[in-house]
């Protein structure tokens, strides 16, 4: 009998009838994708994008040169020279990423005791060039000041979690 | 002023061209647009967006893409066969506008109104074949040669049934030309009288047949991405590449415009009462191409085995029968006569 039934239903198209009620129910739905350029989708405080040196308020740098982030980046994208500063303090003359060979786990966030490295919310820095991915200290301390505000409130907000 | 069209050779000649322009220039208009709508159809069951960036709504996209084709490189593969690779796409191009000129979008608007016009449009589209298998074969390369025989073997096949579907039309009608069987569907109960409710089964096995004759999904195997990459259209680029992309497009507008004639009056009024008319063709081959799209976005692909099976095994059985029972019908006039409505003969 229920032979009969699959013959019937593949003769009468029955597959196609309930697919299209579906495509044409699906036609009217609200879309699915948004329209990207224009409208972005929403981001974890913890997203791991762009990398950025930050300051503090008085805009001194954080970065003390302690080298755990270079230590600790499993790729070996970044590259520390340090010596003291005129004042006595202790601060890098170089920092360099380079962002073809990093890949973005985190751990220089994480490794840094005085929350100067850090992952922001950009994830929009394609370039032409290989060249233009190779990160110095310049190019990572003015994203530090494009991104500060954002990246200070991600990482208030993921603060409790910590 | 007509007396030089109509009474010497020169002028029915630039009549004859002029008559040609009105028909392709809104066509081919017509279809940048249904290749948008074809694309937005396609998106939105999808819940994607589908193209909304080139003018209002993305109304002008088709036209970007074809700035784009146009100014693209042509690229020729090593060992083609220059010119038969150069043909193939105008073929398959022509093949499928030439039909149109048999093809009436209202009562007597007809560029060239022979006796024999459901052959000679079902002449012109076994040629289309042709232009894939050109294409197919001068690009001297594996894929698109795989693609271009099994588009053979499909158009091949498919067209048995639609033959053998289009002769049923042919019996009850008495005529092979469309503006006769439009004509033997008008009577005063509206679109009850026309043939798609007597021929009901043939309107859904005619549709099937179109999507596999015009290589659409889900019979799109010569261009199966998954497996041909593109099928024969892999070598080409640029202007060739759009030819193809056009014809193949002509030639589903062109089965919407047979399934609007043969099964749904052409231009018939749906309602007894309303005025018959141009507007009623062009919202009947809107309503086909809308459903040609939606079986597009639905519908996975046919294995190559189940594609021929169909043909074979379903299609062909089932219209030969309707050819007989149409035929008896039509003799005996069962059915109050509804298979037997002759315009020419009888």
């Amino acid at each position: 009998m229920t032979d009969y039934t699959r013959h019937a239903k593949y003769f009468l198209l029955q597959d196609f009838y309930q697919g299209m009620k579906l495509g044409i129910k699906y036609m009217f739905k609200p879309k699915a994708t948004i329209n990207y350029p224009h409208e972005k989708g929403p981001l974890s405080p913890r997203f791991r994008g762009e990398h950025a040196l930050r300051r503090y308020a008085n805009g001194e740098e954080r970065c003390i040169a302690c080298k755990l982030c270079e230590a600790v980046c499993p790729a070996q994208a970044i590259t520390i020279d340090a010596e003291p500063r005129d004042d006595g303090s202790r601060r890098t003359t170089r920092y360099d990423i380079d962002m073809t060979k990093c890949i973005y786990c985190g751990f220089c966030q994480e490794a840094c005791p005085v929350d100067a490295i850090v992952e922001g919310p950009n994830f929009e820095f394609s370039t032409e060039t290989r060249e233009e991915l190779y990160y110095d200290k310049t190019k990572l301390l003015e994203n530090g000041d494009r991104w500060e505000a954002e990246i200070a409130r991600n990482l208030e907000m993921d603060a409790p979690y910590r | 002023m007509a007396d030089f069209f109509f009474n010497t050779t020169l002028g029915a000649i630039l009549l004859i061209i002029g008559q040609i322009f009105l028909i392709v220039i809104p066509l081919l208009l017509a279809l940048a647009f249904l290749m948008y709508a074809d694309r937005k159809i396609w998106a939105s069951v999808q819940l994607r967006r589908g193209p909304n960036v080139v003018g209002i709504y993305g109304l002008l996209q088709s036209f970007a893409d074809f700035g784009k084709y146009i100014v693209k490189e042509i690229v020729v593969p090593a060992g083609a066969d220059r010119p038969v690779f150069f043909m193939a796409p105008m073929v398959s191009l022509v093949m499928a506008l030439v039909a149109w000129a048999v093809i009436p979008f209202n009562d007597g608007w007809v560029l060239s109104d022979i006796n024999v016009a459901i052959l000679f449009v079902f002449a012109v589209s076994s040629l289309e074949v042709y232009g894939v298998i050109m294409g197919g074969w001068a690009s001297n390369s594996k894929y698109p040669f795989l693609g271009s025989l099994r588009s053979a073997a499909q158009m091949i096949s498919y067209e048995v049934s639609i033959g053998l579907i289009i002769i049923g039309v042919i019996i009850s009608t008495g005529s092979m030309n469309f503006s006769g069987i439009v004509a033997a569907q008008d009577s005063n109960y509206g679109l009850l009288s026309w043939y798609w409710l007597p021929h009901f089964p043939m309107l859904i096995l005619f549709f099937i047949s179109a999507l596999a004759e015009t290589n659409r999904p889900p019979f799109d195997l010569p261009e199966a991405e998954s497996e041909l990459v593109a099928g024969y259209q892999v070598e080409y680029s640029s202007t060739p590449f759009l030819l193809f992309m056009i014809g193949e497009l002509v030639a589903v507008v062109l089965m919407c415009a047979l399934i609007s004639l043969m099964f749904f009056g052409g231009w018939l009024s749906p309602i007894p009462g309303l005025p018959d008319g141009i507007f009623w063709m062009v919202a009947k081959m809107g309503l086909v191409f809308f459903f040609f799209s939606l079986i597009k976005a639905i519908t996975p692909r046919y294995r190559y085995d189940q594609l021929m099976r169909l043909g074979w095994k379903v299609f062909l059985p089932f219209s030969l029968f309707w050819v007989v029972f149409v035929a008896f019908a039509a003799k005996f006039e069962w059915f109050w006569g509804i298979y037997a409505r002759y315009t020419v003969g009888g």
